[in-house]
């Protein structure tokens, strides 16, 4: 069984993402999307201050078997981005809700965060699948 | 390796399988008025012999003319060898190697083609090939907008000094994708692209400009100048570039002060015959940056499982088969069989013979122009040094003047007419190293009496009683 922590929110394409209490939140793809796409070698980040729609495709992760399009649960503006992804793209593989975080967006509605699945939800997603 | 086809018990056993009649029925979805249906227009199948006598017919009625003509496609020299190895069983198939475990020869070809063309660009990264010169430019614009995420401009320069097929051929790809192909005049004198040209166009943002080196008139660009300006606007740099005249001109991947980050052409010249127009081989190369937006097959060099070298496809995620309709391109292909002739061509003449064929024919057709331009009214319309072809003027229509010549078994050149009126009468020659001395001497010598008798004074008409 996957881990999903309970303090973080997901999508239904297994992204999650995390509130810094600071206006901006970070997003990565979960463990069981990790452990799915099997190890990864390439991650394409979206550009730092790109404005990216709710659900827009922004980041691509490939594995040996698959490349998965990455979209941001929430509208708003890249903020920042996981350089280090660039040479170790293993990282979300190790460390999916850590060092493998994608990318942080400062989102253009602040209430929307609250509005994406919670932890019980997406399991029970997972459960279905 | 046989490609076996099903024989039509297979067939109904799987039609049976999933319940279905008959193989048509999987078609349903397509309206019935999109289908192809019954090719009309076909003959009744001929005897071997009766296809002998015709095609030995057909070739009797090319003859077999003395040949001037480049523009894009080149009468080069290809060693009997090429030809004797590429038919080989082994390597006797246009089709990509998907098993690798099957094919490692044809694997290792497609990784020394790329290894040879990265090394004639100067830059990182070469696909497996493309299907010709002007659909590898289609896919470099369509890479270079890909890359341009952050600024998303859709607009790419393109000279109107290019190959005007490839102008046509990429606006007809990429059109559909939104993606505006601005034209960029040439200069009058110098038949080159110029800032000062350029300057008016770049008011808006670009993705991309396009160099052609050598140019459509065979005139060479200054490529540092126009790369460094380019690059200055945030723009990528795509050349175009005929992989002979890299032997002795500068590669893309040295333009300028950070070379330009693509370059494609067409590797006709590498051992492919004239053969009416095709198949040719595209071939497309770039900065390792922009590698994941490369379409096409790559071929890479790993270690098996014994720790041992083999070759294998790679990077494929970019590719239809696993990213879908996000797929960098729906090109699913390369030219196998052509690319196969380039390796072995470029393997046989080496870096010492490629540039010897680059010099015989620079050398053929600066001696090509100088014999036709002793003719009264015929002169170089540029100023600018060339390659191996030039734009001449001629005195009369071109048209005809070329008639005339194929008369005398002689192709005299491209009427430049259809696609740069403003040029007048004008023609673009070329003499590659397969045109002897005294080839060039009856073309200069055929020309002069040609154009003799349509620009002199007729004999006085006016009979003296």
């Amino acid at each position: 069984m996957s881990q999903v922590p309970s303090e973080l929110r997901y999508t239904k394409d297994h992204e999650w993402t995390r509130d810094n209490g600071d206006g901006t939140l970070t997003i990565g793809i979960t463990d069981h999307a990790q452990e799915a796409l099997g190890d990864l070698v390439f991650v394409e980040v979206p550009e730092q201050g790109r404005e990216v729609a709710a659900g827009e495709a922004c980041a691509v992760v490939e594995s040996v078997k698959a490349a998965s399009d990455i979209f941001s649960p929430l509208a708003g503006t890249v903020a920042e981005v996981n350089g280090a992804l660039a040479d170790a793209p293993e990282r979300i593989n190790e460390d999916p809700y850590g060092e493998g975080w994608i990318f942080k967006l400062s989102p253009s509605e602040g209430s929307a965060f609250a509005r994406l699945m919670d932890a019980d939800a997406y399991a029970r997603c997972l459960d279905d699948e | 390796m046989p490609f076996i086809p099903h024989t039509p018990d297979q067939v109904a056993a799987m039609l049976a399988v999933i319940g279905v009649e008959d193989i048509d029925d999987l078609f349903d979805e397509i309206p019935a008025d999109l289908r192809a249906g019954e090719l009309k227009g076909i003959p009744a199948a001929l005897p071997e012999m009766e296809v002998g006598r015709l095609m030995a017919a057909r070739a009797r009625a090319d003859g077999q003319p003395l040949c001037f003509i480049g523009a894009g496609a080149y009468d080069h020299h290809i060693p009997a060898v090429v030809w004797q190895l590429v038919a080989r069983g082994e390597l006797y198939s246009a089709y990509t190697p998907y098993q690798a475990e099957a094919s490692q020869g044809t694997l290792q070809i497609l990784y020394e083609f790329q290894s040879m063309m990265t090394a004639l660009t100067a830059l990182d990264v070469s696909n497996a090939s493309l299907y010709d010169g002007a659909s590898a430019l289609a896919e470099a614009i369509l890479m270079a907008v890909r890359a341009n995420r952050h600024g998303k401009a859709r607009r790419v320069l393109v000279p109107r000094g290019l190959h005007p097929r490839y102008r046509a051929v990429a606006r007809a790809i990429v059109r559909q994708q939104d993606i505006e192909l601005v034209e960029v005049p040439f200069d009058p004198a110098g038949g080159h692209l110029t800032r000062e040209a350029l300057a008016p166009f770049a008011t808006e943002p670009f993705a991309a400009l396009v160099i052609p080196q050598p140019n459509f008139f065979g005139v060479l660009e200054e490529v540092d100048l126009l790369t460094d300006w380019a690059q200055a606007q945030g723009a990528l740099v795509i050349g175009v570039v005929n992989p002979i005249a890299l032997a002795l001109l500068s590669p893309p991947g040295e333009w300028g002060q950070k070379g330009a980050d693509i370059a494609c052409g067409e590797a006709q010249p590498l051992g492919m015959p004239l053969a009416s127009g095709g198949p040719y081989a595209g071939f497309l190369c770039c900065k390792e940056a922009l590698m994941r937006q490369l379409p096409g097959r790559i071929a890479g060099r790993t270690l098996d499982l014994e720790g041992k070298p083999g070759f294998t496809l790679t990077l494929q995620a970019r590719e239809q088969h696993i990213r879908r309709s996000r797929a960098t391109s729906n090109i699913c292909t390369n030219q196998g069989l052509l690319v196969t002739a380039a390796t072995i061509h470029l393997a046989l003449l080496g870096a010492e013979g490629l540039e010897r064929v680059a010099a015989a024919c620079h050398a053929n057709t600066r001696r090509l122009s100088t014999s036709l331009c002793a003719t009264p009214g015929v002169e170089p319309i540029f100023d600018r040094p060339c390659f191996h072809e030039q734009a001449l003027r001629l005195p009369a229509p071109a048209a005809d003047v070329l008639r005339s010549l194929a008369a005398h078994n002689i192709l005299g050149g491209y009427d430049l007419g259809t696609d740069y009126p403003e040029l007048g009468p004008a023609i673009l020659v070329c003499a590659t190293e397969m045109r002897a001395e005294e080839d060039i001497a009856t073309y200069a010598t055929k020309l002069a009496r040609v154009i003799a008798t349509r620009t002199q004074a007729r004999c006085p008409v006016e009979p003296k009683f």
